[in-house]
């Protein structure tokens, strides 16, 4: 009996330290910011170009994680094939892999000099295009693990009932699986743009920095830091602003149930 | 399951352990611009009076930790205008000149499409600079400064990525990612053939001074003292004139 009451205490102070770790930076840098810098922020070109190019890549590379991840998450999530456990881990690498290791992966593979981008003379470093793969090669296996999860989770009758009434499979991808996946593919989807937003290491060393042209939001906090610390804050405080509102938004959109659900399943 | 968390814990009671306790000797942090790290590095294998560990990045990104509250005890910078402002804000203490070095253009080796100064106006020729707040990128200001306003906006035109340090410079040069870049004449010697430099012509060459302070405050005073004394008369000066490094004035 108090056993189990030592335990639920446990339990409950566990929960308390890790939401009070995980919200106190995030908090902080609200107080820290006066509304009057927030404005001026917000009012400073720089700024602005660095969250419109944050935006811009983000939405690129999550519209192409979306169109070819889903069906690869879909593939690796219906079909029981050899080798697929050791290709949801090869997926699963760059979630692991540091920053920097990514930065010097792309160059290695797609830079001037790369296994690939020398002989295909591939213009990638230092464009705005760098940073779309950067962001795309850490931002994809958030959406496609998950993805793949809401794919292995539909009710196999249901795609084969489907199937029964003579729809195709093309047609069954798209007209029941995706619908009936679809909290599960937002709550992905919301992880990989917010994972997108924040990226820094891979985009600095793959892509560089460039105002308007490779230099995000985080790139642009980067270099503040080291002149302006509380329009660093400022900065951060929008950028903050801005993938919570996106998180809630697709949150709130798609139900209470996929990150409950998504969250239950990757447990 | 219990043993690998077992494992993990004695791992982990390991290495913080071997944290604290680097032989007998006091450890000491030091904070050094990205150009200083193969002169530091050598002289802290070499240094008696501590166990030195270093941070390197930009000199304005170091000043920026320790103007929010990080404490080092020492801090070598590429100019002395980042160490006197920490000064004149009770941060460090007084800072002295240590080292000289010289701004240089640099190609990646076995290219020949950038030869001179001049070639950087070139349309589709690609440049990689420092950012403005960098010591790095403050001298190439200059340089570009002294080239006139045409030439300099030609060139401003060329450049495709400002770095926070000179390190990212160099890397975007090694890859080929860029055709030119201005560094310091020590990344050059320290690339070991993997860039090429072009000498600046003297009257655009600007005054390239480093400082090192004590950090004020620091619980090494002696040791912190004793480092930059090595810097300035020591062993220390000998690792930077072996990477490269003018001795200051000169």
């Amino acid at each position: 009996m108090t056993g189990s009451r030592w335990f639920a205490g446990a339990l409950v102070a566990a929960l308390a330290l890790t939401i009070l770790f995980l919200t106190l930076p995030v908090l902080a840098i609200f107080v820290n910011t006066s509304p009057g810098d927030l404005l001026s922020s917000l009012g400073d070109q720089a700024s602005i170009d660095a969250l419109r190019l944050s935006l811009e890549t983000s939405l690129i590379a999550l519209a192409l994680i979306l169109a070819i991840g889903t069906p690869a998450a879909y593939l690796l999530g219906t079909r029981e094939f050899r080798g697929r456990a050791l290709l949801t881990t090869l997926i699963e690498l760059p979630l692991v892999v540091p920053p920097a290791v990514a930065g010097i992966g792309l160059l290695a593979a797609l830079g001037p000099r790369g296994v690939i981008g020398d002989p295909l003379n591939l213009h990638l470093v230092l464009e705005t295009a760098g940073v779309v793969v950067a962001l795309i090669f850490v931002a994809s296996p958030f959406y496609v693990r998950q993805a793949q999860a809401a794919f292995e989770s539909l009710d196999p009758s249901l795609v084969e009932a489907s199937r029964t009434l003579g729809v195709g499979e093309a047609r069954t991808f798209l007209r029941i699986a995706i619908p009936t996946a679809a909290p599960g593919l937002a709550a992905g989807a919301a992880l990989a743009w917010g994972r997108a937003l924040g990226e820094f290491g891979a985009t600095l060393m793959f892509a560089g920095s460039l105002r308007g042209v490779t230099q995000t939001a985080p790139l642009a906090i980067f270099e503040r830091f080291a002149t302006d610390f509380p329009a660093a804050l400022a900065l951060s405080a929008v950028l903050v602003a801005v993938s919570g509102a996106l998180l809630l938004g697709i949150k709130l959109l798609s139900g209470p149930g996929p990150f409950a659900r998504a969250h239950a399943r990757s447990n | 399951m219990r043993h690998a968390v077992l494992a993990v814990a004695v791992i982990a009671v390991a290495l913080f352990a071997g944290c604290g306790s680097g032989g007998d000797k006091p450890q000491l942090t030091v904070f050094g611009a990205t150009s200083l790290k193969t002169a530091f590095t050598n002289y802290g294998d070499s240094f008696e009076g501590a166990d030195v560990r270093y941070s390197f990045a930009g000199s304005d990104e170091l000043a920026a930790q320790i103007r929010q509250g990080s404490m080092p005890d020492v801090y070598a910078a590429a100019n002395t205008k980042l160490p006197l402002q920490l000064y004149a804000k009770k941060l460090v203490d007084r800072p002295v000149v240590f080292a000289a070095n010289r701004l240089v253009l640099a190609v990646p080796a076995r290219s020949s499409k950038v030869n001179s100064v001049s070639d950087l106006t070139k349309p589709g020729v690609t440049i990689a600079i420092g950012s403005a707040s960098v010591p790095i990128g403050s001298y190439t200001r200059q340089v570009l400064a002294r080239l006139g306003p045409a030439q300099s906006k030609a060139v401003l035109k060329n450049v495709k990525s400002e770095e926070p340090d000179v390190g990212g410079i160099v890397g975007k040069l090694t890859q080929g990612a860029v055709d030119a870049g201005f560094v310091y004449v020590t990344d050059v010697k320290a690339a070991k053939g993997g860039l090429t430099a072009i000498p600046l012509p003297p009257k655009l060459q600007p005054v390239v001074q480093y400082g090192v302070a004590v950090v004020h405050g620091t619980s090494h005073e002696k040791q912190a003292q004793a480092f930059i004394a090595g810097l300035t008369s020591g062993e220390g000066r000998q690792d930077l004139l072996r990477a490269g490094f003018a001795a200051p004035g000169g």
